[in-house]
């Protein structure tokens, strides 16, 4: 079964599957803060532009209310906010080196074939499109724990973890036509409260170890010495 | 049903009503009323469902079996005994200036709403909303580790917020893949997420979504179990937060985390057909188990201890769940209560001990008996409990865990005796010094309310004795729902 096959809105789909999996690279590959900041809010409008051809072309309308909350949180409510922070911390110009970056690309390369190698075995999933979709937030996810992982900045982290919300929010929208909607508000009030909580940790941070530099939180350890 | 919505109002209500005035001197005090308040509606609640069976609430959102009711019960009661505890602790705190007007109204806030976000998650019926609130408590806890502001508490509270965020993130794909399973046999409907409506169709599942799902959702609520590898945030967080909170952290939280492992395990079971949702539990809690007895060893902080303690119990009853026997099912179920209780008497002991010594390390403790008798003795007590002594409740549901463990995997008794063994010997080598040792001069006794820990270790040794029967006809219920079939 050829791409050709699907119908036009579907194809729209994976295309934008595809990009957002592309903003997901970019994120980890970028080092200024500023541009970190503005990448992650265009996944989120291709996040949104995903939601709203989901909602037009299946008739859910429910998922509007969806696209909207997107639309509000992820494009303009959280980078919004993350911006301010940046500005008021002083780090706009900061540049973090990100260390071994080749090596992390071909890491997020490796985990994107996994996913598509972990969905392989679902037998509900012979349409092209949703095996695709699955698959695709499925990596999304993964490179937003790798970029927590790798990065060193306080702030990298939270974007890697928002853009980890990205991957579930899709793969909520696009493979099972959105959760129901009292869950989906729910999650929505959750990320609203976790980006504000980062927000105040990141000043708390920063007054208590006088950077945003997570390598200096190392008083905790397994073993006392 | 009514008594459960003013189970859920009462905390939610305190949340509000305490982020205004949790700085007034009294705050201890209304935090204790709402705290009665709720615990009479739950027991109203737990009252209707022993006399009616299990509940559905009209819009299907809450679902009451025997299984979550009891944990309401213990829920409402450790946040109450706990909230006693509270009132003067963090009065102490505030006079020795730890803490600030701000900064109590935003404790007390959290207490109840950790408190309500628990009940909701206990009581929801919808897995979405099963999700969110274990991440609301989650959010409500943050704040209270960090609450001392100083560089380990960030530190800590940061650890906890990033680890248990990630984790709890891949709780969700696992829901969402499960959704996504239940959307092909009743596609359209508004009930697919509802747990009532998949536990009934559950047979009819797909196998190999089922399975990368449970991976996730094990995985994810793992973490807030503190299961090993994922445990890191769990000793800081105690450590650092303020001791009433590491008291329902680990009292209550972790159990949660392990009642919705333990909901999924019921819908992937049936869909399955095998037993590979129990046999990987069985891995991880062994591994926990085994882990965090070796590590109780090094520590030098008494919290941090105490919680890779917890992180052993939890894994022995993660590891009861997955053999999945109705024996092991009960043991487990009967563990859950007998920890919580303990747990969190310990940590009140444990904070008083902290107030006397003015510090939290273990060397730092010496000569309980001498300076404040009531508190020496209850540690002791306490430990001699957790560490599974009789005639205590823990013996009682070990002695079955490990019944069941020799009927169907003889072999693992090894690991399990000699983790119990170990993690008894690291226990007795800090408390010793602890309570006998000689006091350090000049270290008097502090104000302290030592009712709460004495009721809960009463309780303990009542359940090690002679379990009510009204309890062990609810608990052979929840372990006919868990596993199909009862002990009795």
């Amino acid at each position: 079964m050829g791409i050709e096959a699907l119908s036009l809105s579907e194809q729209l789909i994976l295309t934008l599957a595809a990009l957002i999996l592309f903003t997901s690279f970019l994120l980890l590959a970028q080092t200024r803060m500023v541009s970190l900041i503005h990448t992650f809010a265009w996944q989120g409008a291709l996040l949104f532009a995903a939601t709203v051809l989901m909602a037009t072309s299946s008739g859910r309308h429910h998922l509007f209310i969806s696209a909207g909350l997107t639309l509000a949180l992820k494009v303009f409510f959280i980078p919004w906010q993350l911006r301010r922070l940046v500005v008021r911390l002083d780090i706009r110009r900061e540049v973090e080196t990100v260390g071994g970056a080749s090596l992390i690309m071909i890491g997020a390369g490796a985990l994107t074939l996994f996913s598509y190698y972990v969905v392989l075995p679902i037998r509900e999933l012979s349409l092209l499109s949703t095996r695709n979709t699955i698959a695709i937030s499925l990596a999304i996810i993964l490179i937003g724990m790798l970029m927590i992982i790798t990065r060193r900045k306080a702030v990298a982290q939270v974007i890697g973890f928002m853009s980890m919300e990205n991957g579930l929010f899709f793969a909520a929208v696009v493979s099972t036509y959105g959760m129901p909607m009292v869950v989906e508000l729910g999650v929505a009030f959750d990320v609203l409260v976790a980006a504000i909580l980062f927000g105040i940790f990141f000043f708390q941070i920063r007054s208590g170890i006088g950077s945003l530099n997570v390598d200096h939180l190392n008083r905790l350890t397994e073993v006392d010495k | 049903m009514n008594a459960l919505y003013l189970c859920l109002l009462l905390p939610l209500i305190g949340t509000l009503l305490l982020a205004l005035v949790g700085h007034w001197p009294r705050a201890g005090w209304i935090n204790t009323l709402l705290c009665m308040a709720t615990f009479i509606a739950a027991l109203q609640l737990a009252f209707n469902i022993f006399e009616q069976g299990p509940m559905l609430s009209p819009g299907k959102l809450f679902y009451i079996d025997a299984f979550n009711v009891y944990l309401i019960l213990l829920n409402a009661f450790v946040g109450l005994t706990t909230s006693i505890f509270s009132g003067p602790y963090m009065a102490h705190e505030v006079k020795i200036g730890r803490v600030d007007d701000g900064r109590m109204r935003l404790y007390h806030a959290m207490y109840q709403g950790f408190l309500f976000t628990m009940l909701l998650a206990l009581s929801t019926n919808n897995l979405g909303i099963l999700w969110v609130s274990i991440e609301g408590a989650t959010l409500a806890t943050v704040l209270l580790v960090s609450l001392y502001r100083t560089p380990e508490s960030i530190e800590a509270g940061w650890k906890y917020f990033i680890l248990c965020g990630v984790g709890i993130a891949q709780a969700l794909f696992g829901t969402v893949l499960i959704y996504f399973a239940a959307e092909r046999i009743l596609p359209g409907s508004d009930d697919t997420l509802l747990w009532s409506v998949l536990h009934e169709h559950a047979g009819q599942l797909e196998p190999a979504v089922l399975t990368i799902a449970f991976a996730f959702l094990l995985v994810g609520y793992g973490t807030k179990v503190g299961l090993v590898p994922l445990h890191n945030w769990l000793p800081d967080a105690h450590s650092e937060g303020p001791t009433p909170m590491s008291a329902i952290l680990s009292g209550l939280l972790l159990n949660i985390a392990l009642y919705a492992v333990v909901r999924f395990k019921m819908i992937v079971d049936p869909a399955l057909g095998n037993h590979l949702a129990g046999q990987m539990m069985m891995g991880f809690g062994l591994l926990s188990f085994s882990v965090a007895s070796l590590l109780l060893h090094h520590q030098r902080d008494v919290k941090r201890m105490f919680a890779y303690s917890s992180i052993e119990h939890m894994g022995l009853m993660t590891f009861a769940f997955g053999i999945g026997g109705p024996l092991a099912t009960f043991g487990a179920l009967l563990h859950m209560i007998v920890h919580s209780l303990t747990k969190s008497s310990i940590f009140v002991t444990v904070g008083h001990a902290a107030h006397v010594a003015g510090t939290q390390s273990i060397a730092g403790i010496r000569g309980l008996i001498k300076t404040q008798p009531v508190v020496g003795w209850c540690l002791l007590i306490a430990t001699v409990a957790i560490a599974g002594f009789p005639p205590f409740g823990v013996f009682t549901s070990e002695f079955l865990l490990f019944t069941a463990t020799i009927k169907s995997w003889p072999w693992l008794v090894i690991p399990l005796l000699s983790g119990l063994v170990i993690a008894f010997t690291g226990l007795f080598r800090h408390i010793q010094p602890m309570v006998f040792g000689e006091p350090p001069a000049g270290q008097v006794a502090v104000p302290a309310n030592m009712w709460p820990v004495i009721l809960h270790l009463l309780l303990v040794l009542l359940l090690g004795i002679s379990i009510p029967g009204v309890l062990v006809d609810w608990l052979n219920q929840a372990t006919i729902m868990v596993v199909g079939r009862g002990v009795l």
